[in-house]
């Protein structure tokens, strides 16, 4: 249950490997959770013992905030978050891989930017603002808004890291979305400038809920935050070379955002093989995972994949292995 | 090996109101599309044929009519004859929102009226599946009492076939569409009881829970065996809810791979989970096997072994097909001239 342990766990699927060893390729994924909370926490973790770090989605209405939202934690189909009612308190979601994360949605019709406005209990302890810009919306309001916030929470919060996700890119022809893109970002850039806050720590990510996009780019945004992030891929490096994997990840199960990779340059067709197998690990498990009656084990079809050591293996994709390894899970 | 049926060619007629969907879920099952991709198919012109191999050896002569009226017309008078002869199957398909269904007008009952009569007429021993389809249109607490009124209505418009029509509800969003499916291929697969009883055997070699096996290229549920332990699987729904599952992941594989999704895209999925085992192979060129195991790295290994041992005789019948698929393919020729001619 400590985090060394699953630390340690990492390594064994080395032995159990042997007959992957030859292979020429095996993309490796690690399934993690853990309850950080109580008292959990490895030495190494001393970043956020007192407080959860959040991670806010900000934006204008409409922007697809709480589609994001759905779509990633709560596996909501992409067609669906089409009935979405318009949000109207925060939605707050969680994330207990390693640590624990809050991802708030905020609703786009307030101004938080109001004095009267008690920033503290929203923005305090925040660790990372994701504001969504629709793509196929007039950005301009959405981006002077932007930059009024980032220059507000600027003083108060200076270790806030932001990232911007262009949504809804599908619409967009290729050419056109790396206009957007660039577009977007330098008008935030020349904004900030001009206020006199120069290289602003903003990246900024094209995404869409109908493609693996919005999943890399929160693993990319969840990684920003995560303290043990050289630990994992040092780890991973040692596994990958060991065991002639072309790429290793370390996933979180619920939410397919990977929480680190071996240093490798990231595929991002692997990745998406990854999450998909992931997807239909947890739908047979929930088919096939009932209870037989043999033991005392909770029913909860969401609970069924990491009730033990899960592991899969997936052979001969054009030569290429898949093999997954649950590494912990959390006790909660 | 000599009660072995030679598989014979089906034809397959495809009907219903045009934008019904008829067209759509043919691309789904057989052509692989994804659900969101039919909105690129344009409206059916006249009669569109496909041959679609379903095991390998089972060819099905998929004649997918337009259903705009003018082209219904044609096909209850001057092609009568040509349309509604040796149909093995005729799938109807309403849409369930569609205004004319009941009513003092029912347009689309009596278009099926006509149609089922016409086939009871050269064909009386088809078989005949109404879907009434765009469920997903419905919200979820009336589907089930929209089904029942839709069997009623649709019942009592199919003189002959009322006692053996099927209906379904379907929506090409979700696994639904398998269940249809499923059930209309297996009411053409020949020789389906002796692959069920090499099922058994195999289940019982291995001690398995479930066995399914399914066609490699829709991965449509051919048969599957299920023990006594296997029955209390809560979800009754699991067959289909696993060809969604099992083609998506295809999907997938196939955008990693860059080639075309009806290869094999793997030779094995083994899932090791704290209450089951479970391997999904290739048993023959045209067929999966999914088998559910008991928990235990040894149960796994054995049935492996098992699995490899009755390939063979599922082979065996694979390749009986295979011999019959070459005569089919001179016939399918001949009649091609037939319908050139018309």
């Amino acid at each position: 249950m400590s985090r060394n342990d699953g630390d340690g766990e990492e390594d064994s699927p080395k032995p159990d490997d042997k007959s992957t060893a030859s292979i020429s390729s095996a993309a490796h994924e690690e399934t993690t959770q853990v309850n950080a909370l109580n008292g959990g926490l490895e030495p190494g973790n001393f970043l956020h013992i007192d407080h959860k770090p959040r991670l806010l989605l900000m934006g204008l209405k409409r922007s697809g905030k709480s589609s994001i939202s759905n779509v990633v934690f709560r596996k909501m189909a992409p067609h669906e978050t089409l009935f979405l009612e318009t949000t109207t308190t925060i939605r707050k979601e969680a994330m207990h891989s390693f640590m624990d994360f809050q991802v708030w949605d905020l609703p786009g019709q307030i101004d938080y930017l109001d004095p009267e406005f008690d920033a503290e209990s929203i923005f305090g302890g925040v660790g990372a603002m994701i504001w969504v810009l629709d793509a196929i919306d007039n950005y301009m309001e959405p981006v002077s808004r932007l930059t009024e916030t980032i220059l507000h929470l600027q003083h108060s919060y200076p270790d806030i890291k932001y990232s911007v996700f262009i949504h809804k890119v599908d619409s967009l022809t290729e050419d056109f979305r790396d206009d957007t893109m660039r577009d977007v970002r330098q008008r935030i850039t020349d904004d900030l400038y001009d206020a006199g806050l120069e290289n602003p720590p903003i990246t900024y990510y094209g995404t869409s809920i109908y493609d693996h996009s919005i999943f890399e780019a929160f693993s990319k945004v969840m990684q920003g935050l995560v303290p043990q992030l050289p630990t994992f891929e040092a780890l991973l490096n040692t596994v990958s070379a060991s065991c002639k994997f072309e790429k290793a990840y370390l996933f979180d199960v619920y939410s397919k955002v990977y929480i680190a990779s071996d240093t490798t340059p990231i595929d991002m067709k692997a990745y998406e093989l990854c999450a998909d197998l992931i997807d239909i690990i947890v739908d047979m498990s929930e088919v096939y995972g009932w209870d037989r009656g043999k033991d005392q084990q909770e029913t909860d079809p969401s609970k069924a994949v990491a009730s033990q050591s899960a592991e899969s293996f997936v052979s001969n994709i054009k030569g290429y292995h898949l093999y997954l390894k649950e590494i912990n899970r959390s006790a909660l | 090996m000599n009660n072995l049926k030679k598989p014979q060619k089906k034809k397959v007629l495809l009907m219903g109101k045009s934008g019904s969907g008829k067209s759509s879920m043919r691309s789904i099952i057989f052509s692989n599309y994804v659900a969101k991709d039919v909105r690129r198919l344009g409206a059916t012109i006249d009669v569109e044929h496909s041959t679609v191999k379903f095991l390998g050896s089972l060819i099905l002569n998929l004649w997918d009519c337009g259903g705009q009226d003018a082209f219904t017309e044609t096909y209850l008078t001057s092609q009568k004859s040509q349309t509604f002869s040796d149909v093995g199957v005729l799938i109807y398909v309403f849409d369930v929102e569609s205004r004319s269904f009941e009513g003092s007008n029912p347009r689309d009952l009596l278009t099926y009226t006509a149609v089922v009569s016409a086939l009871a007429e050269y064909s009386p021993s088809a078989h005949v599946f109404a879907l009434v389809h765009k469920m997903d249109l419905v919200q979820n607490v009336f589907r089930d009492q929209v089904i029942q009124d839709r069997t009623l209505a649709i019942q009592e418009y199919s003189g002959v076939f009322g006692k053996r029509l099927k209906v379904y509800g379907t929506t090409i969003w979700d696994q639904s569409l398998y269940k249809a499916w499923g059930d209309i291929v297996k009411s053409l697969v020949p020789n389906l009881h002796i692959i069920d009883g090499y099922l058994h055997d195999l289940a019982k070699e291995t001690s398995a829970e479930e066995i399914i096996l399914f066609e490699r290229a829709t991965f449509l549920t051919v048969t599957n065996v299920t023990s006594e332990l296997g029955e209390c699987n809560p979800y009754s729904d699991r067959q289909e809810r696993l060809s969604n599952v099992i083609k998506t992941f295809k999907h997938s594989l196939s955008k990693y791979t860059h080639s075309s999704t009806a290869s094999h895209p793997f030779t094995e999925i083994a899932i090791k989970a704290p209450r089951f085992n479970l391997i999904l192979a290739r048993l023959t060129n045209n067929t999966y096997v999914l088998v559910i195991l008991p928990p235990g790295d040894l149960e796994i290994e054995l049935s492996r072994f098992n699995i490899m041992a009755a390939k063979d005789r599922f082979v065996e019948l694979d390749i009986m097909g295979w011999a019959a698929r070459d005569t089919e393919k001179l016939e399918g020729k001949s009649n091609g001239r037939i319908k050139d001619g018309r």
